[in-house]
């Protein structure tokens, strides 16, 4: 069996792309990764520590247009038969897996957390994480897309080739103006620690004791839907089931009741803190930790401990 | 211009999810269902103040069974031109794209709209899948979305950050969070809903790619540990000897 991972490397190699290549590995037979862009190949070799035999780059494709990407994608597959594709499930896999998968007639798995069972069914989220399907592919060929975070990448090998590789992408039809970049933060999806917080905190002006303790833990910031509405947050930080799903190992909720729609977005977290000052709150029903006391008090304090045991 | 806002049903966020027959099919027993909410907040009302700035129309389409038309209605509701339902069953993504793009093709759609995913299925699946059928270009994630003439300028979510491109239509985009308000549809809006026009298309015949062979439930937490307020050390002692998180 040969099987594709496609990588987004256009801002280097994350553990999602590890995830995905330990994936493929796990899955048998050969391991092939395709990426594109212009990330330097030393980089792109140590995706061999975790499976893969060898890297393709295409160079000459440098967007995130997902026509391009699906046909160079689609060229690397027919050239080394592959008959898996894997991706990670982030957003350029939201763009290009299903292209793909109507290119190729093969049967798209989205937001994979294990790999394919006995019965050859592979478990999805679904139900925005209050359930899990398995999902069965009718067609010959597939493509697998990992949620991130789901498996540990494993490196046992050594870097791998890398080489250039024409994907015959052809022209792009987005014309690309202008991108933003926030400064220095841990993209929310792939967060092993996540801080976030609700309506208890007030306002805007007081997210500082927040951030506070999300940098002494090195975690990404989150928040529940209100505060992402009237602005105190950016939206990109809302999670629950009408914003982003999210499943760190640890999510720290302070001054957030813990209503469904907001549980249903981070309740694959392996373990979960709430922080509140009513001991009713519905949210202690979900967590593992539970403080009931006033998060302007409680979260300055937890940030001293985390500070106190990193040392 | 002529825009087309894919809608999906999807069970009321507060629904509880349960599953029967073995724990192979969806339990609908008590279920309220409403119009996927990304499909109805972000793609269908920003067809509407497309189509209120420079005039147009907007379809809205389903692949569903008689059933569904209480959904259809609610999204007419909200201010819709008219409806068309593909009747099936659907059971894959795949197979609804397939419908999908064979009525936009021959009836050339401008624009053809999305949410970014379902809340049930959570697959971010339709709107690649119409996307490739019909050739055109797919902006996904997207979170602003202008028409200028026969071009869009457009704000998407990419890793790490946002992107504005541009591009020519017709063209396929997945719509998310901060490209509209939600509109609560008022009365006279409900009323006409009533007898706004609804085609219903027989469906084209294709084959599922995936099936949901069953489903379960995550393993219920245990007791919630609580700590005292004033001990965060206790706290992220047990984070690592007993999580192991940190
Ligand atoms: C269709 C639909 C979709 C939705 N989707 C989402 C979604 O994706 N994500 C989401 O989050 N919500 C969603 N919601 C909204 C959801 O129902 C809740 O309204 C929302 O999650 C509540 O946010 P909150 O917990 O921040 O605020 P509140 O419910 O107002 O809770 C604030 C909490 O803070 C506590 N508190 C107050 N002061 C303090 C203090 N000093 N210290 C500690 N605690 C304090 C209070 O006890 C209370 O529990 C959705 C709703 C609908 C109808």
């Amino acid at each position: 069996m040969s099987v594709l991972v496609y990588i987004n490397s256009s801002t280097g190699i994350h553990k999602s792309a590890n995830e995905a290549v330990t994936y493929a590995k796990k899955l048998g037979g050969s391991v092939t990764v395709i990426t594109n862009g212009g990330c330097d190949a030393a980089t792109l070799a140590s995706l061999g520590k975790y499976g893969a035999d060898k890297v393709l780059v295409d160079r000459s494709v440098n967007s995130n247009d997902d026509q391009q990407l699906t046909r160079m994608i689609a060229t690397a597959a027919d050239s080394v038969g592959a008959t898996t594709v894997v991706f990670s499930h982030d957003l350029t896999a939201k763009a290009v897996a299903p292209r793909l998968s109507v290119r190729m007639k093969a049967g798209l798995i989205s937001g994979a957390i294990d790999l394919p069972s006995g019965d050859g069914t592979t478990k999805v989220n679904v139900f925005s994480g209050k359930a899990f399907g398995a999902v069965k592919v009718n067609t010959s060929k597939k493509i697998i897309s990992l949620l991130p975070n789901s498996i540990q990448p494993e490196a046992t090998g050594s870097d791998c080739a890398v080489e250039d590789f024409n994907g015959n992408a052809g022209s792009t039809n987005v014309k690309v103006i202008t991108t933003k970049k926030p400064e220095g933060e841990i993209p929310l999806p792939e967060a092993e620690l996540v801080v976030s917080a609700g309506r208890g905190l007030k306002g805007p002006e007081n997210w500082g004791i927040v951030e506070d303790l999300a940098k002494a833990l090195g975690a990404a910031t989150a928040c529940s839907r209100p505060v992402a509405d009237i602005g105190w947050r950016p939206h990109h930080e809302h999670v629950g089931q009408t914003g982003v799903a999210i499943r760190p190992n640890l999510y720290i909720a302070a001054g957030i009741s813990g209503a469904i729609q907001h549980l249903a977005g981070v309740n694959g977290s392996k373990v979960i803190v709430v922080i509140n000052t009513d001991p009713e709150a519905p949210f202690f029903k979900a967590a593992d930790y539970g403080v009931v006391g006033d998060a302007f008090e409680v979260l300055p304090r937890l940030t001293e401990a985390v500070k106190k045991f990193k040392g | 211009m002529k825009i087309l806002v894919c809608i999906s049903k999807a069970p009321d966020t507060t629904s509880k999810i349960a599953f029967t027959e073995g724990n192979t099919k969806f339990d609908e027993n008590g279920v309220q269902y409403i119009v996927n909410p990304y499909d109805e907040w972000y793609a269908l009302v920003r067809a509407l103040e497309i189509k209120e700035a420079q005039g147009g129309n907007v379809t809205i389409i389903t692949v569903g069974t008689a059933a569904d038309e209480a959904v259809i209605r609610k999204a007419l509701a909200i201010g819709a031109d008219d409806a068309v339902r593909i009747d099936a069953d659907p059971k894959d993504a795949y197979y609804t794209a397939v419908q999908i793009a064979e009525y936009a093709k021959n009836n050339q759609f401008d624009l053809v709209l999305t949410g970014k995913e379902t809340i049930n299925y959570n697959g971010s699946q339709v709107g690649g899948m119409i996307a490739e059928a019909l050739d055109a270009p797919f902006i996904s994630v997207a979170t602003k979305l202008d028409v200028n003439g026969s071009t869009m300028t457009l704000e998407r979510e990419i890793a790490g950050g946002i992107e504005v491109v541009e591009t020519g239509l017709p063209a396929v985009v997945s719509c998310a969070k901060g490209m509209a308000e939600q509109r609560i549809p008022n009365m006279r809006g409900i009323m006409a809903a009533r007898t706004k026009p609804l085609q219903v298309v027989a469906p084209v015949s294709v084959e599922d790619m995936t099936s949901f062979v069953s489903y379960t439930m995550p393993n219920a937490k245990s007791a919630c540990k609580m700590i005292d307020p004033s001990n965060m050390d206790e706290l992220v002692e047990l984070l690592h000897n007993e999580a192991k998180v940190i």
